[in-house]
């Protein structure tokens, strides 16, 4: 029964009103991602991409996936202590890499590498972090890349917060902050995209949705029909790209840096893509996924792509596939031999760098440690 | 010496007056959290910012404390000074996520190239009516996590001096602010403040030489108290205020005990796992020849932070210090 038709009510019948102030903000249809993964690879599109930029891309894949094989290879060596690979979402990592400025900022996870890599950052130092040297080896100010953030969804923040300050100093910097589809489940996740959209931060945030946190599959991570879905309520613009077709991420990722440079806000993007390998290489994947499922995904290789439409285009002969190959090979060749060599530590840098002035406390602890490393000296 | 009026001025608005010079001195430090903007902050701390320097010096964020704490690293990375207000003390936790993973060893984790000058500003202890959240002490969770600097001024100059000196840290400062004191005043002219008063030095507040106690923040003014009504009984104590948790100021404190050979610690925060007992240890290795009594402590009782009606029964009062300097000297008798 509705309130209309209650027993005995007069003719004029009770419509609700609005309360007084209420309007809605935004209309929401702008903001909606489209329900299909946008592709360019495989349709017609594809015919009017740069060939330049096909190339590149297809270098880079072709080296980030020797780099997560060999990374791999250098954890059953004990050089690395963990590794987790990014085989699979190479489109993902480089396509969104590439469509930054150098002044840009990326503020990548620990599944990044090759996204910082992309950057030019040393294949080594983008590796301190999991070898357990150091956590951080590089400077972050020198290419841009914030450090590889390991509590999840944490970085995300801080990628808001700089691109504000960016943009407070007149800076026409954009942020790009990566997170995994597990990550949005957290708080910061959520407290980073309200501060962006109400703060009209330029930042783009990339979900790369590989499936599963660990061994959680998506499904048990969220109810939300798709996590590019989750832009609308922030208000900012959700988009949903396949993550494996390199120049699709490219393209929606060039756009969405496009925008947030010019004023436009920040955008939240949702790359479908999936891991090959195990989280890392202490998971056993096969307690949680079937092989059919990671068959059908091999059919949708993200190098595979881009080779089909670099042949179909005559852009790629034996030539250009065996030089990527090759400098693939010798990026590989490079790190294998640098990460073999066993890094130069110096414990006492354990102090330097807690505070900008040692305190007391710390000079009598350097002090102790120091004798300690004497005594040791002479041992020998 | 300029001969400006000295009128009396409360902690409030020492610390105000801190954040707007730091503000007109130096264009990047911006001041950010809950309602700090319009309302001026729920204690009007940052009263008069957001008018003075605009909304994009003076932020009134969302309502997410990891949000205000993590968008604040990013902007300290991009060579911004920013000055976080926690609104209360409880509603900190949710940022302690990032203080502790992100703040605290950002500098540490880049060997030096990313320093984080961030002051998060903590208005903390009890002693106001508050209702559940809004009176804990929450330093020795501070304390327990290294790369932070912990500070908390007990008196209007140096709320000022302290304050100045955090801003201008190269290091995250968690600036506690005893809500208590507030209110407190003290002659004071703002037109020629107090000099910056230096991060990790104690002060002696009161010489004496029977026993030091050994206090900061909002106890600071109950064991001056204490000293004057323990007087009467013979009893000439030394108040030290650490007014820098860490940094430690070994040196002050144990030269004071090592005078008066006896010390109380005094704090509101619980007692089991809490400063007191850092403290104690600290004083009993370096001065254990010099003492004559175990080194004694007053803290809150180890609880939940009491309903307010209770808060009397819970937080150290004058009777609970003296009672404690009495045991110095039976200690010491017997
Ligand atoms: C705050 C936090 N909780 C738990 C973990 C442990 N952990 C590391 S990776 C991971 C799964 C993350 O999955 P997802 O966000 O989808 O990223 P992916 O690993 O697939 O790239 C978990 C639970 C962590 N790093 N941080």
């Amino acid at each position: 029964m509705t309130v209309q038709e209650l027993p005995g009510s007069a003719a004029a019948a009770y419509r609700p009103t609005p309360p007084p102030a209420w309007q809605p903000r935004t209309d929401p249809a702008p903001l909606l991602p489209d329900p299909e993964p946008y592709r360019v690879l495989g349709t017609e599109a594809a015919a009017s991409a740069d060939p330049e930029l096909l190339l590149r891309l297809y270098a880079e894949l072709v080296r980030g996936r020797r780099y997560n094989a060999q990374a791999t290879a250098l954890t059953k060596q004990g050089r690395l202590a963990v590794y987790p690979s990014s085989t699979g979402q190479e489109a993902c990592e480089v396509g969104a890499a590439l469509a930054l400025e150098e002044r840009d900022w990326l503020f990548p996870s620990y599944r990044d590498t090759l996204a910082a890599v992309a950057r030019g950052l040393d294949p080594v130092q983008a590796l301190t972090l999991l070898r357990g040297d150091w956590h951080t080896g590089y400077d972050p100010h020198e290419h841009r890349v914030a450090p590889l953030c390991t509590p999840l969804a944490t970085q995300l923040p801080h990628a808001v917060g700089l691109a504000h300050a960016a943009r407070l100093k007149g800076d026409d910097v954009v942020a790009l902050a990566m997170v995994g589809d597990g990550g949005t489940s957290e708080g910061d996740f959520h407290e980073a995209l309200n501060f962006a959209a109400v703060w009209n931060a330029p930042v783009v945030f990339l979900v790369q949705n590989n499936g599963f946190a660990i061994s959680v599959p998506l499904a048990k991570q969220t109810a939300a029909p798709s996590l590019a879905h989750k832009a609308v309520g922030y208000g900012m613009p959700g988009r949903l790209v396949d993550g494996n077709d390199a120049v699709a991420v490219h393209e929606v990722l060039g756009q969405a840096v496009a925008r947030a440079r010019r004023g436009g806000g920040p955008t939240l993007i949702e790359a479908v893509t999936y891991r090959m390998d195990a989280h890392t290489n202490a998971d056993d994947a096969t307690r949680y996924r079937a092989d059919s499922e990671v068959e059908t995904w091999r059919a949708h290789d993200p190098i595979q792509l881009l080779e089909r439409e670099l042949t179909e285009r005559g852009l790629l002969d034996d030539g250009t596939r065996q030089a990527a190959a090759e400098a693939a090979e010798t990026m590989a060749a490079d790190l294998r031999e640098r990460m073999n060599a066993d890094p130069v530590l110096n414990p006492m840098d354990l102090f330097e760098h807690v505070y900008a002035r040692q305190t007391t406390q710390l000079r009598e602890q350097a002090a102790l440690l120091r004798a300690e490393l004497d005594a040791e000296e002479e041992a020998r | 010496m300029t001969t400006a009026a000295v009128k009396p001025a409360t902690m409030a608005q020492a610390l105000q007056r801190a954040m707007r010079d730091a503000m007109a001195e130096d264009p990047t430090v911006h001041v950010m959290g809950e309602d700090v903007g319009t309302l001026g902050g729920v204690f009007r701390v940052t009263d008069g910012l957001a008018k003075e320097f605009g909304e994009d010096r003076c932020t009134d964020t969302p309502l997410a404390e990891a949000g205000i704490l993590g968008t604040a690293v990013g902007m300290a990375m991009y060579g911004l000074r920013p000055v976080v207000e926690m609104q209360f003390d409880a509603f900190a936790y949710p940022a302690f996520e990032q203080l502790i993973s992100h703040v605290a060893r950002m500098r540490n984790r880049t060997k030096g190239g990313m320093p984080m000058p961030i002051t998060v500003r903590v208005p903390y202890g009890g002693g106001i009516g508050g209702v559940e959240h809004h009176s804990d002490s929450s330093e020795a969770y501070y304390m327990a996590t290294p790369g932070l600097h912990v500070v908390t001024p007990a008196t209007v100059e140096d709320a000022y001096g302290l304050l100045r000196a955090s801003i201008a840290s190269d290091d995250p400062v968690v600036f506690l602010e005893p809500k208590r004191l507030y209110w407190s005043k003290a002659e004071w002219s703002p037109e020629a403040p107090a000099a910056v008063e230096p991060i990790g030095r104690a002060v002696v507040r009161r010489s004496g030489r029977s026993a030091t106690l050994i206090t900061y923040g909002p106890s600071v003014p109950v064991c001056m108290e204490a000293a004057q009504a323990a007087a009467a009984e013979g009893w000439d104590l030394e108040v030290v205020d650490l007014r820098s948790l860490v940094p430690f100021d070994d040196e002050t404190v144990c030269a004071s005990v090592r005078r008066t050979g006896r010390a109380v610690v005094v704090h509101e925060s619980t007692g089991f796992g809490g400063p007191g007992g850092e403290i104690a240890a600290r004083v009993t290795e370096r001065c254990f020849h010099h003492l004559e009594a175990p080194v004694l402590r007053v803290a809150g009782f180890d609880i939940p932070y009491p309903p307010p009606m209770l808060e009397r029964h819970h937080l150290p009062g004058v009777d609970r210090v003296l009672d404690a300097v009495a045991r110095l000297q039976w200690e010491a008798a017997s």
